[in-house]
């Protein structure tokens, strides 16, 4: 494994009557997609924010290349907030000028622009961007320095499935760049698709972390089955399955599908809205914390 | 460092220009300040005459001519400033009455002439010191007053609101990400709303100065100065408030806090001269106070620098005062 570009020793952060973050430890190697999962509150805004060198922490400390955060990470870091506003009255051309001004080196305006596909709109007022394409925007102005980190905090919160699937399209042509990419988000299939390593947050500290894959594979050797609620009879859960309670749906974990499939249609249960899938990392959440990510 | 701060001087500036309901409204207010209040009190003159007497009190049993009806006589302190003030026919005559009475008084001015008549009449053996100027209209003494005025809200609300609205939008946190220091944000905000302050007071000047027939006496470079020592003042003293605060109810009445006594009490409308020492005193803690003493003494009375030594030092110590504890309590972030 390469050398960890950044390093998070022991962070704590606390506000008065909550810990946010509490003893939280995680080394990111260069060049990986690094994704930070938990549901709202968990305490990822926090942490990147503290990796970002935004926030201060109570103890702990962020290193970056061995040292602690500096000018030269300034430098370095390409940042997209879960939630920025611009300067008003300027184009998107405008923001994008502003900000490649603060950094001594960087990628050419037209260059962040093109990377971004953000040439039909380059003139248009930075107010007047729909979700998405202030979104794009946002990431081209993380981009201006071209950053070895690229911070992404929350970046498809928000936006519609189309804007969402565009924008993992950029992130993906970041990722072939080489570059280093720390995520935060509550969106499974963006984590499954993006991060070559992923840590779960929940109440300030890490519960598992590894390549995704992997995780899925210790954690589970079955495969779900999920039926309709109104499907599922009364007179099933007596049943010898392992059932989960979802709000609109019936779980069922099993590691002998012709088994459990036989001990169903015994029952009489319906199964023509019967769904078989492997397990995902939501699964994975719900096993580790007993809660739904997106709470 | 001065790539950053031009990048963030440019954007500002850009920003203040489009934004055009806001540059519009600067341009208008004070000019239609200027025609209105000019209007209301330029045609009307004053029913007294008004006499000087050098002397800390008036006492009009110390000679009978104090006691003449319809004559306002005011104690002035300093034979030269009431000297100047005859020459711009702010006061009809000047009289000492230590020893032999003397005795100055405008050989241009129509009133003086009559007031020189009932002096004459009352005291006899006095000795003659004419002068002459032309008058100092109303509008001539207001119009460096509402200049002042317009740079003062510019400077507070504008710097102030606008620091207030980056942090609660979120983009001075943006900023905050990246090599920008607090220090070359807010020179580079200090630097932007000087300009355009510097800009916006020059069209004013040549606009209404020319409606009004506005003559300048003394140096121009020198008023510049004024305005810039002011402007930066003024400016710094704007961060301060914005600096670190979130609540914009909490920063409107703080900035209102300030800008209401120094429209008032730094002798925006008229002269301060007769009112209680307490009231001077706390104009003199006021930037504003400072800026229109050196500006009308400059533009009305053609002062040199050494005169207004004492307003320029005290606008370029408050401004290295109010810039450092602005960079020091400076807060980028939105809590």
């Amino acid at each position: 494994m390469n050398e960890p570009i950044l390093e998070v020793r022991n962070l704590i952060k606390q506000y008065p009557n909550v810990t946010a973050v509490d003893g939280l430890s995680l080394a990111v190697p260069e060049g990986v997609c690094f994704g930070l999962l938990g549901p709202n509150g968990a305490g990822k805004t926090t942490t990147i924010e503290i990796m970002e060198g935004i926030l201060e922490a109570t103890s702990g400390e962020v290193r970056y290349r061995g040292a602690p955060l500096d000018q030269r990470f300034r430098e370095e870091a390409g940042i997209l907030f879960q939630k920025t506003s611009l300067q008003d009255f300027l184009t998107v051309r405008q923001s994008i000028t502003l900000f490649r001004g603060l950094y001594a080196r960087g990628l050419s305006v037209d260059e962040v622009i093109r990377l971004c596909a953000l040439e039909k709109l380059e003139d248009r007022d930075n107010r007047k961007l729909s979700g998405g394409q202030l979104q794009r925007l946002l990431l081209a102005i993380a981009l201006v320095n071209d950053p070895s980190v690229l911070f992404l905090d929350e970046p498809t919160t928000g936006l519609d499935p189309q804007a969402r699937r565009n924008f993992w399209e950029l992130i993906q042509s970041i990722k072939a760049r080489k570059k280093t990419i720390i995520l935060t988000t509550h969106y499974m299939e963006e984590a499954e698709l993006l991060c070559d390593e992923i840590a779960i947050v929940d109440r300030g500290r890490i519960i598992a972390q590894g390549p995704p894959r992997r995780l899925l594979q210790e954690h589970f050797a079955e495969v779900m089955l999920e039926l309709p609620r109104q499907d599922f009879p009364p007179s099933a859960r007596s049943l010898p399955l392992r059932i989960i309670d979802m709000a609109e749906r019936i779980e069922i974990t099993t590691d002998d599908l012709d088994a459990t499939l036989r001990t169903l249609i015994d029952a009489h249960v319906p199964l023509s809205n019967l769904r078989i899938r492997p397990a995902n990392l939501e699964d994975l959440f719900l096993e580790l914390t007993g809660k739904e990510l997106r709470t | 460092m001065m790539q950053r701060l031009a990048a963030v001087w440019h954007a500002r500036n850009l920003e203040f220009v489009r934004d055009r309901a806001t540059l519009i409204f600067t341009l208008i207010l004070p000019i239609a300040l200027v025609v209105g209040m000019s209007f209301v009190f330029g045609g009307k003159e004053r029913p007294l005459f008004k006499i000087g007497v050098i002397t800390q009190v008036i006492d009009k049993g110390a000679h009978p001519f104090l006691s003449e009806r319809y004559t306002e006589f005011v104690p002035i302190s300093d034979q030269a400033a009431g000297i100047q003030k005859v020459t711009h026919q702010q006061i009809d005559l000047l009289l000492d009455l230590h020893g032999t009475p003397r005795y100055w008084v405008n050989t241009d001015s129509p009133k003086g002439y009559i007031v020189e008549k009932l002096l004459l009449a009352s005291v006899s053996g006095a000795h003659r010191e004419p002068v002459t100027g032309a008058a100092v209209r109303y509008v001539d003494y207001l119009f460096p007053g509402i200049l002042g005025m317009n740079m003062m809200f510019s400077c507070l609300f504008g710097v102030g609101y606008v620091v207030l609205r980056y942090r609660k939008s979120g983009f001075l946190k943006r900023l905050h990400a990246t090599p920008l220091t607090a220090f070359e944000f807010l020179s580079a905000q200090v630097l932007s709303r000087l300009c355009l302050i510097l800009f916006v007071t020059t069209v004013l000047y040549l606009g209404i100065g020319s409606i009004i027939h506005f003559r300048r006496t003394g140096s121009g470079l020198l008023a510049i100065l004024v305005a810039v020592l002011g402007a930066l003042s003024m400016v710094a003293m704007g961060l301060t408030i914005a600096a670190r605060f979130s609540s914009e109810e909490l920063v409107g009445g703080l900035l209102n806090l300030l800008t209401w006594p120094m429209m008032l009490l730094s002798g925006v409308w008229f002269s301060l001269e007769g009112s209680p020492q307490w009231v001077q005193w706390v104009a003199g803690i006021f930037p504003l106070t400072h800026v229109l003493n050196a500006a009308r003494a400059v533009m009305i009375d053609g002062a040199g620098v050494a005169a207004i030594s004492t307003d320029l030092i005290y606008l370029a110590s408050t401004s290295l005062v109010f810039l450092a504890f602005g960079a020091w309590s400076f807060r980028w972030r939105y809590d």
